[in-house]
């Protein structure tokens, strides 16, 4: 599989370069500390994630798994630069995330991160090949370029004979490979598939994996996996626990607060 | 190309709904299509009456006399003269005397070209066997027809000896010859032909026939139409015992003179002295120019004043276009979700859902303009004129459709692009 990244090649990395830290470079992602809390001042006010240190380096395969309500989402949500930690600090490629304004947010999610959903969520009444477009519209890629990558995208993933159906005319193992494909838009360093097989058969789940395997392997993708199925994390180089908002295992167990 | 992707996007989302579309269309089409419609009938209204106007004669002052009104009454701009008498019908004393109207061409040679005058001695038939036509007998001078033109296709005009001598000759219209002597103009000139007017015969030799022009604001053809019929307006005065002195006349004045208007209150200013001391009539002027122009004031007024209500509905319409925007955002909540977690600005979704509505007002604003012209070439030719849309108008309905939808669709898209992108993709 050979995917040519797109000539823009990452606009904003150089933009925000000077909001960098300086680390040792290995690791893609580090959250140090990292504490959620919703509804703050109010009389129900809820601490999701109690503090939660985790460092991914490149390339790694890693799977957080928990029950629900262990605070996956959340922690997902704030790697995915969806939303911001209450406390702690969070960086991304060296990219202090805590601190990007919310334009900034938008292009580290356009640029840096490549998101799948359980539910696929495709937008409705475009093709597949428009899905695939999408985030590549959005940092501004020419159409050509768009359309040229956006094929060979979905060829990677076997959907080159479906490219101008709508969502609706797909099977849920074909709208995970298209999303799979428009995750893969910008080349972004890491993938966040949140219960990816989820929705779908064993069978169809094993295709999907297969891919994610695909993408770890031969293109050094970081992958973080968010699952609820202990046989899936098995395949991954890492698993992470996740219990009432804290990390369980590796002995880096966070205190209770 | 952010823009032309959005533009797409929003007509793929209306194909998608075309009934809701439709339906919140209508506002903006209604809307939109009404003023068209008033803009199109009014426009061509104008312009038709201004084509006739043009046609009788730009250069022209009328000058008349006209009954001195109640202090409190506001002065319309004189259409109508002497004839309009309720309670003091004129006398010869209040009627302009031929020795002012030589000092008014004396005094002013240089803006004067010709005066000409006019007055109706009546209506009536022309009857000889079971051949009848309809005329309505006309007094003039010489100078009438640089006034009123006319197309001479036999024989000569009125001319100032037939004046002098009060000469009993007629110049009768094509319609007349038709109907009296088969068409034959040759055999026409010179004949007598007997007049009825008020039961009182008068014998006139036919010296000249002009062709009868259809005018744009008489269309009856039929053969019994009452054309004009012209006599020396001495002829006139002696045959029915008139008094001496006009009740109007006309000023043709000479080419470059600049204001026409001005000329007219000079002409006011003039004949002040003559009608000081008179209690009951007074002088009163008008041009082609001013009563074009105080006729096309009340069309606009009238038209505007419509509009205005009919734009009620474009208000009415926006809310509609609001409406549905925040309905179709409610359902899109988790397409809105997708999007901003795949790396859409702010800005990016409110720019979309913008352009979603100036879409959806514009198509509307476009149908509405097709409607409005319909319903105003409808009407425009049922009152019998050509339908003309007028440009402005239509750039104005384009604009103010787009000005409406950027207004109505700003606060849904602004909701939109303020969603929080955890909870919208969330939502079920």
């Amino acid at each position: 599989m050979k995917i040519n990244k797109p000539n823009q090649d990452n606009a904003i990395q150089d933009k925000s370069k000077t909001d960098r830290k300086q680390t040792d470079g290995s690791h893609m992602i580090e959250l140090h500390n990292i504490i959620k809390r919703f509804y703050i001042g109010q009389p129900n006010e809820l601490e999701i994630l109690h503090g939660i240190d985790l460092t991914v380096s490149q390339g790694e395969f890693v799977s957080i798994v928990g029950e629900s309500g262990s605070g996956k989402s959340t922690l997902m949500n704030i790697i995915g630069a969806l939303d911001r930690p209450t406390q702690g600090s969070y960086f991304l490629r060296g990219i202090d995330v805590c601190h990007a304004k919310d334009k900034q947010l938008s292009e580290i999610r356009n640029q840096e991160i490549g998101f799948v959903f359980q539910t696929y969520n495709l937008v409705a009444r475009t093709t597949a090949l428009s899905n695939v477009e999408l985030p590549m519209l959005y940092a501004g890629v020419s159409k050509s370029e768009r359309t040229k990558r956006a094929k060979e995208l979905l060829e990677s993933v076997g959907m080159e004979s479906r490219m101008l159906h709508k969502p609706e005319e797909l099977s849920g193992g074909q709208k995970q490979r298209v999303a799979i494909a428009r995750a893969m838009a910008n080349n972004p360093s890491i993938i966040l598939a949140d219960e990816p097989t989820g929705a779908l058969d064993s069978k169809t789940g094993r295709l999907i994996m297969d891919i994610f395997h695909r993408l770890n392997r031969e293109e050094g993708k970081t992958i973080i996996l968010i699952t609820h199925s202990a046989e899936l994390a098995k395949e991954t180089g890492r698993i992470i626990t996740l219990m009432d908002g804290c990390i369980t295992n590796n002995g880096k167990e966070c205190t209770p607060c | 190309m952010l823009i032309l992707e959005n533009i797409k996007l929003a007509f793929t989302s209306l194909l998608a709904n075309k009934m809701r579309a439709l339906l919140t269309m209508l506002g903006i089409i209604i809307g939109i299509g009404s003023v068209i419609a008033i803009m199109t009938v009014s426009s061509s209204l104008t312009t038709s009456i201004s084509t006739s106007f043009q046609e009788m004669g730009a250069n022209n002052i009328t000058v008349g006399i006209k009954q001195k009104e109640e202090e409190s009454e506001t002065r319309q701009n004189g259409m109508k003269f002497g004839a309009a008498n309720k309670n003091v019908s004129a006398e010869e004393d209040d009627l302009i005397t031929d020795e002012m109207l030589e000092e008014l061409t004396a005094q002013y040679p240089e803006q004067i070209d010709a005066i000409s005058l006019s007055e109706s001695v009546g209506s009536g038939m022309v009857q000889s066997g079971s051949d009848s036509a309809n005329i309505s007998v006309m007094g003039i001078n010489q100078n009438y027809f640089k006034s009123n033109d006319i197309t001479l296709l036999a024989g000569r005009k009125i001319k100032k000896a037939d004046l002098t001598g009060s000469k009993r000759v007629i110049m009768v219209s094509d319609k007349v010859v038709d109907n009296m002597f088969d068409g034959d103009m040759q055999s026409a000139l010179w004949q007598k032909i007997s007049v009825a007017i008020d039961n009182m015969y008068y014998d006139y030799y036919i010296v000249g026939v002009y062709e009868y022009e259809e005018t744009t604001l008489d269309t009856t053809t039929d053969s019994d139409t009452t054309t004009a019929a012209y006599i020396p307006i001495t002829t006139g005065k002696a045959q029915t015992h008139a008094d001496d002195g006009y009740s109007q006349f006309t000023v043709v004045t000479k080419a470059g003179i600049g204001s026409v208007s001005d000329f007219a209150e000079q002409i006011e200013a003039f004949f002040t002295p003559y009608y000081m001391a008179n209690d009951d009539y007074e002088i009163s002027t008008s041009t082609l120019e001013s009563m074009t122009e105080s006729m096309n004031e009340m069309i606009q007024t009238v038209s505007i004043a419509i509009s205005f209500i009919a734009g009620i509905s474009l208000l009415v319409g926006g809310i509609g276009v609001m409406n549905i925007m925040l309905v179709s955002i409610t359902e899109r909540t988790r397409e809105i979700g997708t999007r901003k977690a795949i790396g859409a600005k702010n800005s990016s979704i409110r720019l979309q859902f913008i352009i979603e509505a100036v879409i959806l007002c514009l198509v509307g604003g476009c149908l509405g303009i097709l409607l409005g012209f319909i319903l105003g070439a409808i009407a425009a030719s049922l009152l019998g004129y050509a339908a003309s849309v007028p440009v402005t108008a239509i750039v104005v309905a384009v604009l103010f459709s787009m000005i409406i939808g950027v207004f109505f669709g700003y606060y849904p898209a602004n909701k939109a692009a303020k969603l929080d992108p955890i909870e919208a993709l969330r939502y079920e």
